[in-house]
C-alpha cells in the first residue's frame, strides 16, 4: 500500500519546475510597473489641470504669432502715411481703424506688441540670469562676502523702481530697445537675487544635502544636482511675474515720452497717442489698452497656474 | 530698542548718501551741457556766462562737493529752466496736492482692500471669494493709464458727473483718487486674503475654537490682528509711493502735482530740478521705510530680537 502509493505520486512525475515561481523573480520586483512620476512630469500635469491657466497660455501664443507674422504678411505697412484715409474708425479695409497720420493701426498695434513682448520676455529673462548668478554666489561664499553683496542689494532697492528707470532713460538719453532694456533691468534684479540666495540658503541647510555631503559629494555636485534644481521652480513662478511689471514698465515710459521714438511704436505709446483723441477717437486707445491688459492678465495668470502646478505648499 | 533705532537711522542716512551721489553723477555724466541741449544756437559768451552762474565750468569733484553744502543747508538747488525758480518752493507749493489725492487714495484702497480680502478669506471658494478676486486680479493687471481713459471717456461723454480735469473742488478729486486706488486696493485685497487664509490654519485658531470662542471674537481678535500684521509693511512701501506713484494720474487729470512736475521737468530736460526731485522722492520712500521698520519692530517683538541677534 505504502510503495504503491509512492510509486502512483512518482507516476505523475511532479517536476520541480511546475513550482517555481512564474513571471516574477527577485529582479523583475525591482522592476518599476509604470513610468515613475518625476517631479516635473507631476508639475506638468498640474499645469495642464488649470483650465484658466492653459488658456492663458494658448492666449499668449496666439499674441505672440501674431505680433510676428501680422507686420510681415499685412499688406499695409508700419509706417506709411495715407492723409486721405486719416482717423478712420475700424472697417474692412483697417481692422483696428487709422491714426491720425492715416497709418492702419492693426499693423501698428501688432507691430507695437514685438516691442512690449520682447521687453517683457527678454527683460525677465536678463533679471533672472543676473539674480540667479548674484544671489547664487553670495549664497555660496557666504559670510563677510555675503553680507556685503546683500548691503549693495539692499541699497540698490531701497531707491524706488520707477524712478531708477526713469532716471536711466533720461540719462541714456537714446530710446532704443536695448537702452530700455537696460534702464529697466539695472535695479530690477535685486529682488530675484534675494530669493535665489534665500532659497539656496534654506536648501543647503536642508536634510538631503547634509546627506549629500556626509557621503562626500563634491560641492559642485551639490550646487548642480540639488541647489539648482530645487530653486528653479520658485525662479520660473518668481520670473514669470515679472513679465508684466516690465510691460507695464514699457507703456508708462513710453506714455511719458521716454519709451521707444516714431516710427517705431509700441501699446505704451499708441495708447499715448491716443490720449489726446480719446474723446473723438476712443477706438485708437481700445485696441493697444485691451492688449497690455490681456497680456498681463494672461501672464499673472500664468504665473498663478504656475506656482500652482510648482509650488504645491503654496497652494490655496 | 533705542540701539536698533539708532542703527536703522544711521544705515539710512548711509544709503540717502549713495542714492544722492549716484544720482548726482548720472545726471552729471549725460553727454553735453544742460545750457547747450535746452538752447542751441547760443553765443560762446553767453553761453560761458551761463555755465560760470551755474558753476557747470568748474571740475565735476567742486560741483559735487558745493552740492552736498547746499544739500547740508536745506537747498536744493533751483531750475535750470525758469531761473529763479527753488526745488524746494517747487516741492513746497506741490507736494500738498499730491499729498492729499495720494493720501485719500491710499486710505480707500486700504480699507476697502482690507475689509475685501477678509470677506474674500472667510468665504473662501464661494462666490464673494471669486468676485473679489477677479475684481482684484483685474486691478492689479489694468494699466492705471487704461483705467484712467476709460473713466474719462465715461464721464465725459456719457455721464458728465464729475469734472475730468484740473484742480479745485472736491469733484476735482473723484476721478483721479478712484484710478489711484484701484491698484493699492486690489493688492491688498489679495494679500489680505491669502494672509487671513494662513492665519485661519494655524492650530491657536483651532484651540480658540476647541473652547468655545464666538466666531466673531476668532475673527476681530485673533485672525485679524494677525493677518493684519505684513500688511504694514505693505502700507509703508505704499506711502512712501504716494508722492512718485502718481507721475501718469497727474498728467493725464492735468493734476498740478509734484508727479506731474516731475515728468515735465523731464520732457523739459530741467535736470537740476529732476535731481532734486529725485532727491524727495528718495528720501521719503526710505523715511518711510525706516518709520515701517521701528513701528513694526515695536509691534512684533520677533522683528526686534531676530534684528538684535
Amino acid at each position: 500500500m505504502n510503495e504503491n502509493a509512492v510509486n502512483s505520486i512518482q507516476e505523475q512525475a511532479l517536476d520541480p519546475k511546475d513550482f517555481q515561481i512564474q513571471g516574477a523573480d527577485t529582479a523583475s520586483a525591482e522592476l518599476f510597473a509604470r513610468k515613475p512620476v518625476t517631479y516635473w512630469r507631476d508639475a506638468w500635469r498640474r499645469f495642464f489641470e488649470n483650465k484658466l491657466a492653459v488658456v492663458a497660455l494658448c492666449l499668449l501664443i496666439v499674441i505672440t504669432l501674431c505680433t510676428i507674422f501680422v507686420p510681415i504678411f499685412s499688406s499695409h505697412s508700419i509706417s506709411a502715411h495715407d492723409l486721405l484715409n486719416r482717423k478712420q474708425w475700424p472697417s474692412a479695409q483697417h481692422w483696428f481703424g487709422t491714426d491720425d497720420l492715416g497709418r492702419d493701426l492693426f499693423v501698428r498695434v501688432w507691430a507695437g506688441g514685438r516691442v512690449s513682448i520682447i521687453i517683457g520676455v527678454l527683460g525677465a529673462a536678463i533679471v533672472a540670469v543676473v539674480g540667479c548668478i548674484y544671489g547664487g554666489i553670495a549664497a555660496y561664499f557666504g559670510g563677510k562676502v555675503d553680507m556685503l553683496m546683500m548691503r549693495i542689494v539692499e541699497i540698490l532697492s531701497s531707491v524706488p523702481n520707477l524712478l531708477v528707470v526713469i532716471m536711466m532713460s533720461v540719462v541714456l538719453e537714446s530710446s532704443s530697445i536695448p537702452t530700455l532694456l537696460f534702464a529697466m533691468t539695472v535695479t530690477g534684479w535685486c529682488p530675484i537675487a534675494r530669493l535665489v540666495r534665500s532659497q539656496m540658503l534654506q536648501i543647503s541647510r536642508s536634510e538631503y544635502v547634509m546627506a549629500a555631503r556626509l557621503m562626500g559629494v563634491s560641492p559642485l555636485k551639490i550646487v548642480v544636482r540639488h541647489m539648482i534644481p530645487n530653486t528653479f521652480s520658485v525662479i520660473i513662478v518668481a520670473v514669470t511675474f515679472r513679465i508684466p511689471g516690465l510691460i507695464f514698465g514699457e507703456a508708462f515710459l513710453s506714455n511719458v515720452g521716454l519709451g521707444v521714438q516714431p516710427p517705431n511704436t509700441s501699446w505704451g505709446a499708441l495708447s499715448s497717442a491716443a490720449q489726446s483723441s480719446l474723446l473723438y477717437y476712443p477706438y485708437m486707445m481700445f485696441f493697444p489698452a485691451l492688449l497690455i491688459a490681456l497680456t498681463m492678465l494672461s501672464f499673472t495668470l500664468m504665473g498663478d497656474g504656475l506656482r500652482d502646478a510648482l509650488d504645491p505648499k503654496l497652494r490655496r | 530698542m533705542a540701539k536698533f533705532i539708532l542703527k536703522r537711522i544711521l544705515y539710512m542716512l548711509v544709503v540717502l548718501f549713495c542714492v544722492i551721489t549716484l544720482t548726482f553723477f548720472l545726471v552729471h555724466s549725460i553727454p553735453g551741457d544742460p545750457i547747450t541741449s535746452m538752447v542751441q544756437d547760443l553765443p560762446i559768451e553767453t553761453r560761458d556766462l551761463y555755465l560760470q552762474k551755474y558753476g557747470f565750468d568748474q571740475p565735476l569733484i567742486v560741483q559735487y562737493v558745493k552740492f552736498i553744502q547746499q544739500l547740508l543747508t536745506g537747498d536744493l538747488g533751483q531750475s535750470l529752466r525758469y531761473p529763479g525758480r527753488q526745488v524746494v518752493d517747487i516741492v513746497a507749493n506741490y507736494a500738498p496736492v499730491s499729498g492729499i489725492i495720494g493720501g485719500i487714495a491710499l486710505a480707500i484702497g486700504f480699507a476697502v482692500g482690507i475689509l475685501l480680502g477678509i470677506i474674500a478669506a472667510l468665504n473662501r471658494n464661494r462666490w464673494p471669494d471669486r468676485l473679489v478676486m477677479v475684481l482684484a486680479l483685474l486691478g492689479t493687471t489694468i494699466p492705471t493709464f487704461v483705467f484712467a481713459a476709460v473713466l474719462q471717456y465715461v464721464f465725459t461723454v456719457t455721464v458728465p458727473l464729475f469734472p475730468t480735469t484740473g484742480w479745485g473742488t472736491w469733484g476735482h478729486l473723484v476721478l483721479p483718487v478712484a484710478c489711484m486706488c484701484v491698484g493699492p486696493l486690489a493688492s491688498y485685497a489679495r494679500y489680505m486674503r491669502s494672509s487671513v487664509l494662513d492665519i485661519t490654519n494655524q492650530d491657536f485658531i483651532l484651540t480658540a475654537e476647541a473652547k468655545g470662542v464666538s466666531s466673531f471674537r476668532i475673527v476681530s481678535r485673533h485672525i485679524f490682528r494677525n493677518s493684519f500684521l505684513p500688511c504694514i509693511t505693505m502700507i509703508c512701501t505704499s506711502i512712501a509711493g504716494i508722492f512718485s506713484g502718481s507721475f501718469i494720474i497727474e498728467s493725464i487729470f492735468a493734476i498740478p502735482g509734484l508727479g506731474k512736475y516731475f515728468i515735465s521737468a523731464i520732457n523739459d530736460r530741467d535736470y537740476s530740478v529732476v535731481l532734486g526731485l529725485n532727491i524727495i522722492f528718495t528720501g521719503t520712500y526710505i523715511l518711510s521705510i525706516l518709520v515701517c521698520d521701528i513701528l513694526l519692530a515695536i509691534i512684533d517683538p520677533r522683528i526686534r530680537i531676530a534684528e538684535e541677534n
